[in-house]
């Protein structure tokens, strides 16, 4: 199976976003020099979790124990095959999103490029310790470094309407995070070993139902609200005002990815699937994110705004990935798990097109859009392709992903959610596929001034439109994205046959 | 001079601290006389770990103020800093004394001391000053009462020899009256909720010199005392069971964190936000002894330590403010992010550690605490504690989203509030950071948050002596 | 019940200090009143020492008779020196705080013209 080796890898991982950051706010008077740094970074992070990915592949996990943080558990970095799409994802997107957001900023003269520089930075140096915690505590750690390091990267207009939304920010990802803090001291006090295990490490522990279902209460709501599980999400369109390199890297990055992989963790590593169906805990879980996926669609369908639709597109997409673990079933979890990084991908796309309209043309609403797709048609046909996926239209990413999903409903017998998934195309259709016609089929002078965004903002949303039609037809280019998803799946439910289908 | 005293007593107790984890409880006889006679200087590991937070921080607070009291005090400046050494006499003594009455007189010693120099504080102080002195003198006589009480049963005064006397026999009434006179006695002195009064204003008004010294050690002591009672007096159980001073302790602190935290959102005054931000974190502190477990006094006995660094970081950052612009509102600090970025950086680290974000102390303070809390199956201390971080949060990054995000006017600066001494001290208006001696020590003590939260493992094994849970 | 009240009257009486000490710190409006109930606060605390040092039968507690060997002295025939000396520090750190808060009082009224708690606080205020 998988045996832990020590291994300097992870450490380097988390390190190297955070002497980045530090080389960025350094360097702030030579703007060249620092976004070069900011760049370089972002490679060297990918380089340094592309390196480890072999060794996990052939299932040996790297791991690092740094120091004692309270007694009895130590900050340990584990690079495990869950923690590895994560990284994986987190990294690789940081590389094209860090370019996008050198194009953006400058394009738009924004104030203080250091600090958001150098935040941006640890925010990727926290969420790679959020993908490679191996253990409760530092999971918490990085979550909780993670919400106050995008802080001001919500705050960076420091309009009004930015402070505040930073307030509501903090308000719900403090609360989550406390809810936290008290389900992890209750766990280290009762004395488990909170290392995350596939199959669940609080299977074993015995815990009285009252005690049990507490712990469940907790850990699922602190993680619930960075995965905007209603009604856990009304932070998420409030955080909108930012820039939109901040709502990339929010919406298909750090953030709410941090969510939904702090549900995976909580769900399969701390819980496992046994306890879930014992308590019948999964029916709670299930129905919120069911709940919230269509409403998240519904309500996406109803905002003009650009950025506020796509905020809850993410937010109705997210519960795809959370409804996919609660599932309880393999097939399922690989389906998340692809979903994870097929979203990822795909939603950081529709952002990049928003912002590099925004960045041409000020213009926010989908109302306005008209004809736009003749005058930015590399932009428009990114978008496009991003739409399509999100529609779940096979070759796409989101349609393997999506296919998985249904496949391992149908598996452990929940055909309710099948169902779910397959009418959840028409929705997400229904919110996108309007704009392309709008873009396209329409016309208006308005646009005739305007082209293509700055190349540094066309660029990676090219390379990222064309990655959702890739890794649709091969998702383990390059980055072994499914082969990593079957081993957790096969890991987590060990006495499955089902687990590895072939496509 | 006073520097040299205050540091050789700092490296007196970090030495002494040394001795106690490699030897165990040192002893001292004053004069020689037997204990029951004479008055006998016990420290053990508690006593030594307080005895290295106050005189630790007091050498980088009078080390950060000396410039600000050069200018407040002017040419009493002697007078001044006499009354701070006879501050950290009598605080070091408190913590290091194995005899009740001992106990009492430096506890007045250092009062006496804080209340003459609260009332240096101009006008304002005056009244505060007055009243911090009627309130502490009823406290500190509560607590002669009540020892009073525990020499008529037992006949002895010495710590250790009480104890053993009431493990024989604890049935008496009159300990019960002791008991509780020395509750309410040391209550008033940690600034206890509803016991709090003095504390507003006299940490509002005071010199920033003093109140940037007094805040993050005095009522620490007076918790520290109150745990002596607890760990060394009292038979164990004696204070819950027989005596519910540990449930008072507990639903008192309680009621002190919720309070403290709301009242200190509705404050314009830095300072008085500040007081009330220590009323509340006091709470936390109170709810430790009050669950009266190991776990939970090894809780608070970090956060005792992790909110002297805390405090002694925000206060020092507002002393800063007021040394370069003569403000002390809140909304004074707008875009102070740009003119005193080195303060400025200070308050940011102590206010996260107030929060609570980990890997900071504040963080593991809350981590024992609810730990303890789930160990006595007492859910409301986990909620209180929990929300309390997230009732810090609403106060202090308030302060942060002023100095950081909105834009600075350029009006606010008033010159400063003190005559300045001529030479390159004069700031005029529009002043920038202050100089590097008062900011060294801030940035210094809000980075050993960050240390001291990573080491505290290391600390509560070695130090306070808890092993594996 | 009268006999209970008369055999412990110097603690009785050291309560009612007490009581109208406290009475004086905080009921009263002029801060040398204040005072006053602080001194008679701690005066009814030195009190309840002392009485608390009376024995039945027993004289001041001083050897007349001097040098070594006067192991003869029956401890009981002597009032408990102890509490003395105790409250003799503890007048001490009383006239300390009076002298230090009479200072406060000159000081106060130097400035404000007035010791009266409320219009003091108004004067604050302003």
């Amino acid at each position: 199976m998988s045996e832990t080796f020590s291994s300097a890898g992870p450490v380097i991982v988390v390190a190297i976003p955070a002497a980045g950051a530090t080389l960025v706010a350094l360097s702030g008077r030579w703007p060249n020099v620092r976004d070069t740094w900011s760049t370089i970074a972002a490679l060297a992070m990918l380089a340094a979790v592309v390196a480890m990915l072999p060794g996990v592949l052939d299932g040996r996990i790297p791991q690092a124990t740094l120091l004692e943080l309270a007694p009895g558990i130590d900050v340990t970095l584990r690079a495990d095959a869950a923690g590895m799409i994560f990284a994986l994802l987190a990294s690789g997107l940081w590389v094209v999103a860090g370019v996008y957001a050198v194009g953006y900023m400058r394009g738009g003269n924004e104030h203080k490029q250091t600090r958001f520089f150098a935040a941006f930075a640890l925010s990727l140096a926290a969420a790679g310790g959020v993908a490679l915690a191996g253990n409760l505590l530092t999971f918490v750690l990085f979550y909780e470094l993670l919400s106050l390091f995008t802080y001001p990267l919500v705050t960076h207009r420091q309009t009004e309407e930015a402070i505040v939304a930073g307030r509501k920010y903090l308000a719900y990802t403090l609360s989550g995070g406390v809810l936290l803090i008290g389900g992890t001291a209750w766990i280290a006090i009762l004395g488990i070993d909170a290392s995350f295990t596939a199959g669940g490490f609080l299977r074993n522990a015995s815990l009285s139902t009252g005690t049990a279902w507490a712990l469940f209460a907790l850990l699922v709501a602190g993680v619930g609200v960075k995965s905007a599980v209603m009604p856990l999400h009304s932070w998420l369109p409030s955080a909108m005002v930012a820039p939109t390199p901040v709502s990339a890297l929010l919406h298909a990055v750090a953030v709410v990815k941090a969510g939904v992989f702090g549900m995976i963790r909580m769900l399969a590593f701390v819980f496992g699937a046994d306890m879930l169906n014992d308590m019948g805990a999964w029916q709670v879980i299930a129905a919120f994110s069911a709940v919230t996926l269509v409403a998240g669609s519904l309500l996406a369908i109803r905002h003009d705004n650009l950025k506020r639709r796509l905020a809850y597109s993410t937010i109705s997409h997210l519960s795809y990935i959370v409804l996919g673990v609660a599932i309880v079933g393999p097939i399922a979890l690989t389906g998340a798990l692809l979903h994870l990084v097929g979203h990822g991908v795909t939603k950081i796309t529709l952002f990049f097109v928003a912002g590099a309209i925004h960045t041409r043309t000020h213009r926010e609403n989908v109302s306005e859009l008209d004809g736009i797709g003749r005058q930015m048609p590399i932009t428009m046909g990114a978008f496009t392709l991003a739409s399509l996926s999100m529609a779940g239209i096979p070759p796409f990413v989101l349609f393997t992903s999506k296919f998985y999903l249904s496949w391992g409903a149908a598996e452990v017998e929940k055909q309710l959610f099948l169902v779910l998934y397959l009418v959840s195309g028409v929705l997400s259709a229904a919110y996108l596929f309007p704009i392309v016609v709008r873009a396209f089929w329409r016309t208006s002078d308005a646009f005739t001034r305007f082209g293509e965004a700055d190349m540094r903002m066309v660029a990676p949303l090219v390379i990222t439109g064309v990655l959702a039609l890739a890794w649709g037809l091969v998702p383990d280019v390059p980055f072994s994205f499914f082969d990593l998803a079957t081993d957790v799946s096969s890991a987590a439910f060990p006495d499955s046959a089902s687990v590895a289908g072939a496509r | 001079m006073v520097l040299i005293a205050v540091a050789a007593s700092t490296a007196a107790a970090f030495w002494e601290l040394v001795v106690v984890l490699q030897e165990g409880t040192q002893a001292y006889r004053l004069g020689s006389w037997a204990p029951s006679i004479g008055i006998e200087y016990v420290v053990d590991r508690l006593s030594a770990f307080v005895a290295v937070i106050v005189t630790s921080v007091s050498v980088l607070v009078i080390i950060a103020t000396r410039r600000i009291a050069e200018r407040e005090a002017g040419d009493r400046l002697g007078a001044f800093y006499s009354l701070v050494l006879l501050l950290l006499a009598g605080l070091t003594g408190m913590v290091v004394t194995g005899d009740l009455f001992n106990l009492f007189v430096f506890l007045e010693i250092s009062s006496l001391a804080a209340y003459a120099l609260v009332f240096q504080g101009g006008r304002s102080a005056m009244l505060a000053g007055y009243r911090y002195l009627i309130l502490g003198s009823i406290g500190g006589s509560f607590y002669l009462l009540g020892v009073g009480f525990l020499y008529f049963t037992t006949g002895t005064l010495n710590m250790a020899d009480t104890a053993a006397a009431l493990a024989l026999d604890a049935s008496a009434r009159s300990v019960q009256a002791g008991a509780i006179f020395i509750f309410a006695g040391l209550g008033l002195k940690m600034a206890l909720v509803p016991l709090h009064l003095w504390l507003p204003d006299a940490y509002t008004h005071a010199p920033s010199s003093v109140n940037s010294l007094i805040a993050p050690v005095m009522t620490k002591v007076g918790a520290y005392a109150m745990m002596r009672m607890f760990i060394s007096v009292f038979p164990d159980g004696y204070l819950t069971n027989v005596v519910p001073i540990a449930d008072a302790l507990l639903w008192l602190g309680l009621i002190a964190i919720v309070f403290g935290a709301i009242i200190a959102v509705a404050q314009r005054d830095i300072r008085r936000m500040l007081a009330y931000s220590s009323i509340g974190q006091l709470g936390l502190i109170a709810v430790g002894i009050g669950l009266a477990t190991p776990l939970s006094f090894v809780a608070a006995q970090l956060h005792l330590m992790n909110h002297a660094v805390m405090k002694a970081t925000l206060f020092l950052s507002a002393a800063s403010v007021r040394l370069s612009t003569g403000l002390n509102d809140v909304s004074d600090l707008t875009g102070m992010g740009r003119r005193m970025p080195g303060t400025m950086a200070a308050f940011t680290l102590g206010a996260i550690a107030m929060v609570g974000i980990p890997p900071t102390a504040g963080f593991f303070s809350k981590w024992y605490l609810v730990q303890a809390g789930v160990e006595s199956g007492h859910w409301v201390v986990v909620a209180v504690v929990l929300a309390s971080s997230l009732l810090s949060a609403v106060y202090l990054f308030r302060v942060l989203e002023h100095i950081y995000l909105r834009p600075a006017q350029p009006d606010a600066v008033h010159a400063p509030v003190v005559i300045p001494q001529g030479g390159s001290n004069d700031q005029p208006a529009g002043a920038g950071e202050s100089p590097a001696d008062v900011i060294a020590p801030a940035l210094l003590l809000g980075a050993a948050t960050i240390v001291l939260g990573i080491l505290n493992s290391w600390i509560v094994i070695n130090v306070l002596g808890r092993a594996g849970l | 019940m009268i006999d209970d009240v008369a055999a412990r009257f110097p603690f009785w009486m050291s309560g009612l200090l007490i009581a109208i000490g406290l009475y004086g710190m905080i009921g009263k409006r002029s801060l040398l009143k204040k005072l006053v109930g602080m001194n008679i606060f701690q005066s009814a605390i030195i009190l309840f020492f002392i009485a608390g040092s009376i024995r039945e039968d027993a004289t001041v507690p001083i050897l007349l008779e001097a040098g070594h060997g006067v192991a003869a002295a029956n401890p009981a025939d002597f009032v408990n020196p102890l509490p003395h000396v105790l409250m003799l520090t503890a007048i001490v750190v009383s006239v300390a705080i009076t002298g230090v808060a009479l200072a406060f009082l000159v000081r106060i009224h130097h400035e404000f013209g007035t010791t009266d708690e409320a219009s003091l606080l108004e004067q604050v205020r302003r």
